[in-house]
């Protein structure tokens, strides 16, 4: 994740070039300072708790982080277009709940998964569709859309639900088995998420969806194709919406026409806490992902020792705030340094 | 108005139906004051100082409706359908309406509202809240509609009778007999309850506490009620982190059908599968896959069609004056025999109902 590879010929977010290695930089500070936190943390309640990080704690952990990781990371895609998915938890919900019918009526479950995850593409599609061309603020398109495929899973689904007696036994086995301590689902994951991040970091269309973050209208002069990358982006965060909303259903082994509800808050407090700006442009999937993985592990560190659950909301919410302070007081700086620099290079020239 | 002899049927048709509209909007634009004293000398009954007859006759053609907590809720959708089989056997008419979640207290509020200008003859209402219904459905009794509340109540000025789905102190009592029977009386256990605020679960722990005072329980030890907040990935990692805390941990009693089926899936799936016991409120339909896989032995619940049907006989028995809601009163419902309106003119279903390996099979709730 760290390799010291050259840096990408990228597009430099805000149009500086002599501070892409420091942008590069701080945006790597700024993921390893949420790393050390997690680890902190952990390493704490483990001292107090040593139960915590056994082989159970450690596949806990991991398995309850995984579904808002896949989220956060289609959500991360969104946002750095400076877009946003409100739709997120209508979508993982609808996707479970296809999932657990098509399993119920006999069907193969990798084909349910693959079911799931093309109904989130396909919503992707129309929240990318009517983003992009309808120039509507996305806040507003994708909250009408969460109503509506909330609206549709009611319709749909009723009062039905999907248990766990509805599943075949090798579908709720994958969701909670593994290798060791390693689920198998926080393999799927993990690898989702590195190709996502290698395509966002080292593909042109990748880079074009920072570029169009950091300015949609220089990148249209540029020559990004705006509306495509939008839809592309939008397409990736349904889709990962439906895969999660399969693995949610393989996990708690249980689905009604209210799962999900509310959730598109959770995943947009990870990955802001993982330090991806709100306003577009900058950040990284794994910064997402690592505060995916922060925010579910404090819900499970404070029961672990034994504090009320009473405070995991204002816990979240402070560290909300903390990130976007933080971000904040970096951005200030890196722009401060970079004037600098600019203005050396400038009287340096007039010498 | 009604004439419609002459030959332009059509034309007279439209000025009935203009002439009926005009009515009704000189009905509803009329204040609620007029309306109010209209409908109460119309319905005697309506005032609570009337004299109940055991003898009336039943009435039919009445309208029933039903006004949950949520719809497309699954233990409300069984609830109601009991409801409306027993509505529609004594000849009445049967309707549902209701918000979409569970925490829209004033969409509940307009439901009822609405429910009243509908004039129907009663509504059985489970309450989002207890004090924030109490104006409109107070307001639906001075208008002549007879209102029961089931599984949720409302504050006891409120409606004419509540229909509990079992005693509280059953049902707290009656968990901490089956953990107890489960862990062979001794041993460390917990609570894993839904939020913190949620009145019935409360009860429910207050009795649990209670009867765990009695001698025959000195060894099992309470160590802490946690709270899932009836969210199933929240109450997940409260199940975790009770194992966690209390290594030795005996069994964990979940007073919520979303919390207990929570804990039945991390349990099924982690090392303290049949170690570590489970027991509470579940659904059948939720818990069977882990009672056939041993993570559960046995839990408990009232079966919901028959509250749904025992609100539906309580409120055509009030409509017809058979009952005014006053504790002592004794009615008939149906065949379900006869009941007793007690307390707070409170009606209990029974004691609950113990589900395990061999009766899970006869229930589909």
């Amino acid at each position: 994740m760290t390799m010291t590879a050259k840096p990408a010929p990228a597009p430099a977010p805000s149009g500086a070039a002599p501070g892409g290695g420091l942008l590069d930089r701080v945006l790597k500070v700024r993921e390893l300072a949420i790393a050390v936190v997690l680890v902190l943390m952990l390493l704490a309640t483990q001292l107090d708790n040593s139960a915590f990080l056994s082989e159970q704690g450690i596949k806990d952990l991991l398995l309850n982080a995984t579904i808002l990781v896949l989220v956060g990371v289609g959500q991360a895609t969104v946002v750095i277009t400076r877009n946003v998915d409100l739709s997120v938890g209508s979508t993982l919900g609808v996707t479970a709940f296809a999932a657990g019918e098509f399993l119920r009526g006999g069907g193969n479950p990798l084909l349910a998964v693959l079911i799931a995850v093309a109904l989130g593409a396909g919503f992707g599609v129309v929240n990318g569709l009517l983003v992009s061309l309808g120039q509507v603020p996305a806040l507003v398109v994708t909250l009408g859309t969460l109503y509506i495929i909330r609206g549709l899973d009611s319709i749909w689904f009723g009062s039905r639900q999907i248990t766990a007696a509805d599943l075949p036994a090798g579908f709720v086995s994958f969701g909670r088995d593994g290798l060791g301590a390693l689920p198998y689902l926080a393999v799927l994951t993990a690898v989702v998420l590195a190709a996502a991040a290698y395509y966002l970091r080292n593909y042109r269309s990748g880079r074009d969806m920072y570029a169009l973050g950091s300015s949609p209208e220089a990148a249209r002069l540029a020559g990004v194709p705006v509306r495509r990358r939008i839809l592309a982006a939008y397409v990736l965060c349904g889709a990962l919406a439906g895969l999660a909303g399969a693995l949610y259903l393989a996990r708690f082994g249980n689905v009604d026409s209210g799962t999900g509800s509310g959730y598109e808050l959770t995943v947009v407090s990870a990955v802001v806490v993982g330090g991806v700006a709100f306003t577009g442009g900058s950040g990284s999937l794994y910064g997402a992902a690592l505060g995916a993985l922060l925010l579910t592990s404090i819900n499970s560190v404070l029961p672990s020792i034994g504090v009320s659950s009473v405070w995991v909301q204002a816990i979240d919410g402070t560290l909300l705030l903390l990130a976007i302070a933080v971000d904040r007081v970096v951005a200030l700086r890196v722009a401060a340094v970079l004037r600098k620099r600019a203005a050396q290079t400038r009287s340096a020239h007039h010498d | 108005m009604s004439e419609r002899t002459t030959p332009a049927r059509r034309l007279t048709a439209v000025v009935a139906v203009v002439g009926v509209v005009a009515l009704g909007a000189a009905a509803c634009g009329g204040t609620t004051k007029n309306s109010s004293s209209k409908d109460s000398s119309s319905a005697p009954t309506a005032a609570s100082t009337a004299s109940a007859d055991p003898g009336a006759p039943l009435k039919k053609g009445l309208t029933i409706a039903y006004l949950p907590k949520a719809v497309n809720n699954p233990y409300f959708t069984t609830s109601d359908t009991g409801g409306r089989k027993a509505v529609e056997a004594a000849g009445s008419t049967y309707k549902e309406v209701g918000t979409s979640s569970s925490t829209d207290t004033a969409g509940q509020v307009s439901y009822v509202n609405t429910l009243t200008q509908q004039r129907v003859d009663a509504i059985a209402v489970s309450a989002q809240d207890p004090g924030a219904l109490c104006t409109a459905l107070n307001q639906a009794r001075k208008n002549g509609v007879k209102v029961v509340t089931y599984d949720s109540d409302t504050n006891a000025g409120c409606r004419d009778v509540f229909i509990s789905q079992a005693s509280s102190e059953d049902l707290g009592r009656t968990e901490v007999q089956l953990m107890a029977e489960q862990i062979g009386n001794k041993g460390r256990i917990a609570i894993l309850s839904a939020a913190q605020t949620a009145t019935n679960q409360n009860t429910w722990i207050g009795f649990m506490k209670d009867e765990l005072k009695k001698p025959q329980y000195k060894d099992i030890q309470l160590v802490k009620v946690a709270y899932g907040n009836d969210d199933a990935q929240t109450s997940f990692q409260q199940t975790q982190g009770l194992l966690q805390q209390y290594p030795d941990l005996k069994g964990i009693i979940s007073p919520t059908t979303v919390g207990i089926k929570a804990a039945a899936q991390y349990l099924s799936g982690s090392k303290y599968k049949g170690k570590v016991q489970l027991t509470g409120l579940g659904t059948p339909n939720d818990m069977r896959a882990y009672v056939a896989d041993g993570t559960v032995r046995s839990f408990e619940l009232w079966d919901p069609a028959k509250l749904g049907a025992l609100a539906a006989h309580t409120a055509i028995a009030l409509v017809s004056g058979r009952i005014t809601g006053a504790p002592g009163q004794t009615y008939t419902a149906g065949d379900m025999g006869t009941f007793t309106i007690g307390q707070d003119s409170t009606v209990v279903l029974g004691k609950p109902t113990v589900f395990d390996k061999s009766t899970i099979g006869q229930f589909n709730f």
